[in-house]
């Protein structure tokens, strides 16, 4: 556990001195401030905060997740010639990686967010935590990418595709399904299907939480009995965490059968 | 402070020319309204005084004029039928306050009801709690002026409407204020009448709702937070100005629903923060002009069987969506709108944007089109999508497309 903790605090500090997530701070810092500034109507902010966040949350945390594994080949293959165990080097750089992502999404969104309360705070908390659910799943995604892929060019090609299904073609997916069999009662099927891509299970959860939910009209209001009831939220928040897991079980299990 | 003085100064008239109307004055020592009534003549005044009161309904079938001073309470918790139901012409209310008359599953029990009666006034009273409030059936010529109704019902069922008119002409209703009834402001089977200045606002169904009640005039009223917004349906040559329509909000809530509205003008309106600001269901020949959409979900939603209808000078400033349509040949005309979303031009400065503007996007299309589809609100391929769909419009419908939009804000 120590030597995970040590493996941590070095990354801290080197992922710090990349600059690049400092800049992604002060970028959120920025825009979310901005658009408090400059647009009058304080729920249309918080869906623009919502939409950079389903935007750049994923598409950072793959690329970065996996350029940096990338990068910091040599010195994984230095640590693992010392009698360190595989387990506690990948868990090391997994949060080395996630956890100062999410400090600082959480200190770039979150300042203005509270700040400037707009929405009530428990929207906020849920909008904040799934940024951070969505930061930890890409992450593992991204390690899962540069562990199988040697190619950094190609794991690079990857992991842009994979933001580019999440993020668009599965809604585009999901659109064609819908005009196809749009006779069906499609409520259940669209749940389960929601169910399947992160990014828009999170901004369903934060959607329906907000006013912006009566403009789904009859529809919308069927998944906001789901989303907006206990039970709901529990069952999306657990598939946001078999969302974490499943990719974080599988980069620890493609890490530790490696050859580096 | 007025309504004293106008007593004051009615008993100084009656008084110094010996007038053959008499007053009945009604307080603590006599504090049966009921027999007072029966005791009056007709022209005669009845003068509650401060104080409360119990009755278990009244009948009034002679002229009389009925004045509160200093708003005397009556409690109508008893009553079987209505508080006061009135047969005869030219019966005054004037600042009273009324309250708790009870809910009927089978009778339309009011605080004050008028039937077949004429030149009737209902003044500056106060109707609390009541299953319905001022009704007037087969009454012509009144004025309801003044008054403010509220109720705290919960359910449709057991809250009746504040002010409702049925088979009436030429009635004023004036300064109204309605609040936390089923519909503020019924109307059915009324004609050439006009409402000015009220105020309907946290009604459980509809601020004003009216049917098959063709010329009448709506001008400068306030609708605000009711359940499902305005709705007015089956009625021609209805004049709605200066309204206000403001944070209807919900599923199922409107700003102004219009079925069915045939060669109306509904001109200088402000709608705020509706779900849908205006929903529009087989109007033909209505103008729409110079009014002023902002922050609505949808500020229109047209469907297919509107013709002819003319979307002229209005302001759409922040709605999520400026208009959604089905597809359909509408033969509506936009024109000379100006639209806080527009991108485009003026080369030659006369003021019109030299490139159409198209107000449904695809997404708001798709929406209609596809009911499911609002799942994908926001999300960001719609939103890409409603981009691509701008720089090179294929899909959405081309009917609806303002020619000349306006640069700058229509006043």
């Amino acid at each position: 556990m120590n030597t995970t903790l040590k493996i941590i605090e070095f990354e801290f500090k080197d992922v710090f001195r990349s600059r690049w997530v400092i800049l992604y701070g002060i970028f959120l810092l920025f825009s979310v401030e901005a658009l408090y500034e400059f647009s009058g109507d304080s729920s249309k902010v918080i869906i623009s905060v919502l939409s950079i966040i389903l935007l750049i949350n994923p598409l950072l945390s793959l690329v970065f997740g996996s350029l940096y594994i990338y990068y910091s080949r040599e010195f994984i293959e230095l640590l693992l010639s010392q009698p360190i165990r595989r387990s506690q080097l990948f868990f090391g750089l997994y949060f080395g990686m996630a956890v100062p992502l999410s400090l600082v999404f959480l200190v770039g969104a979150g300042l203005p967010l509270l700040i400037n309360v707009s929405e009530s705070i428990p929207v906020i908390l849920i909008m904040l935590s799934s940024g951070i659910l969505l930061i930890f799943m890409f992450t593992a995604v991204a390690f899962c990418i540069s562990t199988s892929i040697v190619d950094k060019a190609k794991g690079l090609g990857a992991a842009f595709l994979i933001w580019f299904f999440f993020a668009f073609l599965f809604d585009g997916l999901l659109l064609l399904g819908i005009s196809a069999f749009q006779d069906y009662p499609l409520e259940a099927p669209l749940i389960i299907l929601s169910f399947l891509n992160p990014i828009d299970l999170a901004r369903l959860l934060v959607m329906l939480k907000l006013d912006a939910a009566a403009l789904m009209g009859y529809t919308g209001a069927v998944f906001e009995r789901f989303f907006g009831d206990v039970m709901g939220m529990v069952m999306s928040f657990a598939m946001l965490l078999v969302w974490l897991l499943a990719p974080l079980t599988l980069a620890g299990w493609l890490f530790r059968k490696n050859d580096f | 402070m007025f309504s004293k003085l106008f007593i004051a100064l009615m008993l100084l008239v009656l008084f110094s020319s010996n007038s053959i109307a008499g007053i009945i004055k009604i307080d603590k020592d006599s504090p049966s309204i009921a027999k007072a009534v029966a005791l009056a003549k007709a022209g005669d005044t009845l003068l509650i005084a401060k104080g409360n009161y119990t009755s278990s309904g009244i009948k009034i079938d002679k002229r009389l004029s009925i004045i509160g001073v200093d708003y005397p309470e009556i409690d109508a918790s008893s009553c079987k039928g209505n508080l006061f139901s009135i047969t005869a012409s030219g019966v005054e209310f004037n600042g009273l306050l009324l309250k708790n008359v009870p809910y009927n599953h089978t009778s339309d029990n009011a605080a004050i009801k008028f039937i077949k009666s004429t030149d009737c006034i209902v003044k500056n009273n106060k109707i609390n709690n009541c299953f319905f409030g001022i009704y007037l059936a087969n009454t012509n010529n009144c004025i309801i002026s003044g008054n403010k109704l509220s109720s705290t019902g919960k359910r449709e069922s057991i809250n009746g409407n504040g002010i409702h008119l049925w088979h009436c002409n030429n009635i004023h209703i004036r300064n109204n204020k309605v609040q936390g009834h089923r519909d503020g402001i019924y109307f059915e089977f009324v004609r050439g009448s006009r409402i000015e200045g009220n105020e309907s606002m946290h009604n459980i169904r509809y601020g004003l709702h009216f049917m098959f009640s063709d010329s009448c005039h709506y001008i400068n009223n306030s609708f605000i937070e009711n359940g499902a917004g305005v709705a007015v349906m089956y009625t021609r040559y209805i004049d709605m100005t200066g309204n206000k329509f403001v944070h209807n909000w919900g599923t199922a809530s409107f700003g102004l629903l219009l079925k069915d509205i045939k060669d109306s003008r509904i001109e200088r309106n402000t709608f705020t923060k509706n779900t849908i600001a205006v929903f529009s269901e087989g109007i033909n020949r209505v103008k729409l002009e110079h009014n002023t959409f902002e922050k609505n979900g949808w500020a229109l939603k047209i469907l297919a069987n509107c013709t002819d209808n003319t979307f002229i000078k209005n302001n759409f400033i922040g709605n999520t969506f400026d208009a959604a349509a089905t597809s359909g040949y509408g033969k509506n005309i936009f024109l000379g709108n100006y639209w806080s979303r527009y991108k485009g031009y003026d080369i030659n400065k006369d003021g019109a944007g030299d490139i159409p503007y198209c107000p449904v996007t695809l997404f708001s299309f798709l929406a209609e089109k596809f009911q499911y589809s609002v799942l994908l609100l926001h999300s960001l391929f719609v939103e890409a999508l409603d981009i691509a769909e701008q720089i090179f419009p294929s899909v959405t419908p081309k009917y609806y497309i303002d020619t000349a939009p306006s640069m700058r804000m229509n006043k």
